[in-house]
């Protein structure tokens, strides 16, 4: 028998899938299809302080191997999300969940994560720094070390369960990002996110999405991923839990040899629903053909 | 909703550009008429959703527009089989038809029209049918409307078959008790400020997933924000918003 154990910051994950925020919703749309028990955990669609309707459409473009979108955080807002949606997904899924807080001020951060840290369900925050800081000129927070650090104080100060920062990779150096956010105290990182993308119709010579630019996911960009773990995890000494085109059990050995201690799957989920519980299932067969008897002795074995 | 192996079992030119697909497999999830299903191609990375028109036992008919690459793959397959998720979206409401709806389909929105008045006719009621194309080429499914013993207006932008001009043109001359509609937005618009009752119009949208996970395709209604792809496609009159 193989060992799909591993700890993220203090709870045991039966497996290190996750599926990723965003793709995933609250959970229970997938519940309809199979029993979500079966997952790591997952992290839950990116909440904000008010309801969020997102960007206009048409907000998804195709891409090979891939695709753009523009959602725009839609989400129903923290409150809605207390009362709403997380009882609807104590009904389908016993373990704690991530939950997915975005914000365009610290402020924004400091009082969602006030608000979800009283849910018993809730195990870890995943802090997303992509959104624009309103105060910042419109600049994402991820894209500065001290933005970044800034925000990690904020929530740690307010909040006793883990913290992990969801980094962007668009960045000209992702190490010095996660080192801030080590820094100024937080648990965990997870990245990547999307990459900044974008597609024009040929026919109208206007970008196929109606924000003109979005976020790249999907197999294409894998390698990329497996690259930032890889240097992020050499340089901290906090869990990192990888994700970016991930769509095989395979994939999910590459990112923990990577350094990753946990795995996020995100557009595989869009195109298969079924795509996480299929790596869940199809993790044995992958270890025992690569001789791994537990999988959190290889985290970080790529030297 | 169910993932499953359709085997492709006819694949054939029935207009200009326009392709008809039997695809035969699992399609218990395929409740109502105007639902759709999405197909995974080989090296394309997002499904392609396509209305249902026809179901029988467990064969779906689908027409689709040769229009991208996707299309254009599907429009050379003739063997082998497709992984397809069925019984998406939630279809037209039958309940509020009253006994005289008129049914309007605009090109590929005439498909999930075909279901429906099959659907109609099993409750009892007979629906009026109004076709709308470009060309009297693209016309399609007029005969089959027919046989099912309906009467059938069709109307062309260029005058070359039936009534010249717009499906409003057919629909401002015509008495009925509600309407159900597909077709590409603009016709949606005037039907919608055309037509004399309530009624259910399906629409479109770019779409990642098609089951309601990514909310690529949301849109605001004046009863909140929906998803084309799990609320939707198909709306009422009293809630869109343009």
């Amino acid at each position: 028998m193989v060992d799909t154990k591993v700890n993220l910051l203090g709870i045991t994950l039966d497996n290190p899938i996750i599926p990723a925020s965003g793709t995933f919703g609250f959970g229970y749309e997938f519940a309809e299809l199979y029993d979500i028990n079966c997952l790591g955990t997952f992290s839950f669609k990116g909440t904000t302080k008010e309801a969020r309707f997102g960007n206009p459409t048409p907000r998804i473009a195709e891409c090979s191997s891939g695709l753009i979108n523009s959602v725009g955080l839609q989400n129903p807002g923290v409150d809605k999300v207390i009362a709403e949606e997380l009882p609807k997904l104590a009904k389908v899924f016993n373990k704690k969940v991530m939950a997915n807080v975005s914000g365009f001020s610290i402020e924004e951060y400091v009082e969602v994560c006030s608000k979800l840290n009283k849910c018993n369900q809730i195990g870890w925050f995943e802090v997303n720094v992509s959104c624009p800081n309103v105060h910042g000129g419109g600049l994402s927070f991820g894209t500065s070390p001290e933005a970044v650090a800034e925000v990690t104080k904020a929530v740690k100060k307010v909040v006793t369960k883990p913290v992990i920062l969801k980094l962007s990779p668009n960045v000209t150096d992702i190490v010095s990002i996660a080192k801030a956010a080590e820094d100024a105290g937080a648990d965990g990182v997870s990245l990547i996110n999307t990459l900044m993308g974008m597609r024009i119709n040929l026919r109208t010579k206007k970008p196929v999405i109606a924000n003109k630019m979005g976020g790249f996911s999907g197999d294409a960009i894998f390698p990329v991923a497996v690259r930032m773990v890889y240097q992020v995890a050499n340089a901290v000494k906090i869990p990192v839990i990888g994700m970016g085109g991930v769509s095989s059990a395979e994939d999910v050995i590459e990112m923990m040899l990577a350094g990753a201690t946990a795995v996020g799957v995100g557009a595989a989920n869009l195109v298969n629903p079924y795509a996480s519980r299929d790596i869940v299932n199809d993790l044995p067969r992958v270890m025992e053909k690569y001789n791994i008897n537990s999988l959190s002795e290889i985290i970080g074995g790529c030297k | 909703m169910k993932q499953g192996l359709f085997e492709i079992k006819k694949n054939v030119q029935i207009a200009k550009g326009v392709m008809e697909m039997h695809l035969k497999g699992d399609t218990s999830a395929i409740v109502n008429a105007g639902q759709f299903i999405n197909i995974k191609l080989d090296g394309l990375f997002l499904r392609r959703p396509i209305s249902v028109c026809d179901l029988n036992g467990d064969t779906v008919t689908i027409i689709y527009k040769v229009v991208g690459k996707g299309t254009e793959q599907m429009s050379k397959m003739t063997a082998g089989t497709l992984d397809v998720l069925t019984g998406l979206g939630n279809g037209y409401d039958l309940s509020l038809s009253g006994d005289n709806p008129v049914l309007i389909g605009g090109g590929v929105g005439v498909p999930p029209m075909y279901l429906l008045a099959k659907r109609l006719i099993e409750n009892g009621v007979k629906p009026t049918v109004i076709l709308g194309f470009n060309t009297k080429d693209e016309i399609f499914y007029e005969e089959d409307f027919k046989a099912l013993g309906l009467n059938v207006y069709v109307t062309t932008v260029d005058g070359s078959y039936g009534i010249k001009g717009f499906v409003t043109d057919a629909l401002k001359d015509i008495d009925y008790t509600y309407f159900y509609t597909c077709g590409p937005e603009p016709m949606l618009k005037a039907v919608y400020n055309a037509s004399k009752t309530e009624g259910q119009m399906s629409f479109e949208e770019r779409m990642g997933c098609g089951f309601g996970a990514c909310m690529g395709c949301s849109c605001k209604t004046l009863t909140g924000n929906k998803r084309i792809c799990k609320e939707g496609p198909v709306m009422k009159k009293g809630e869109i918003i343009w």
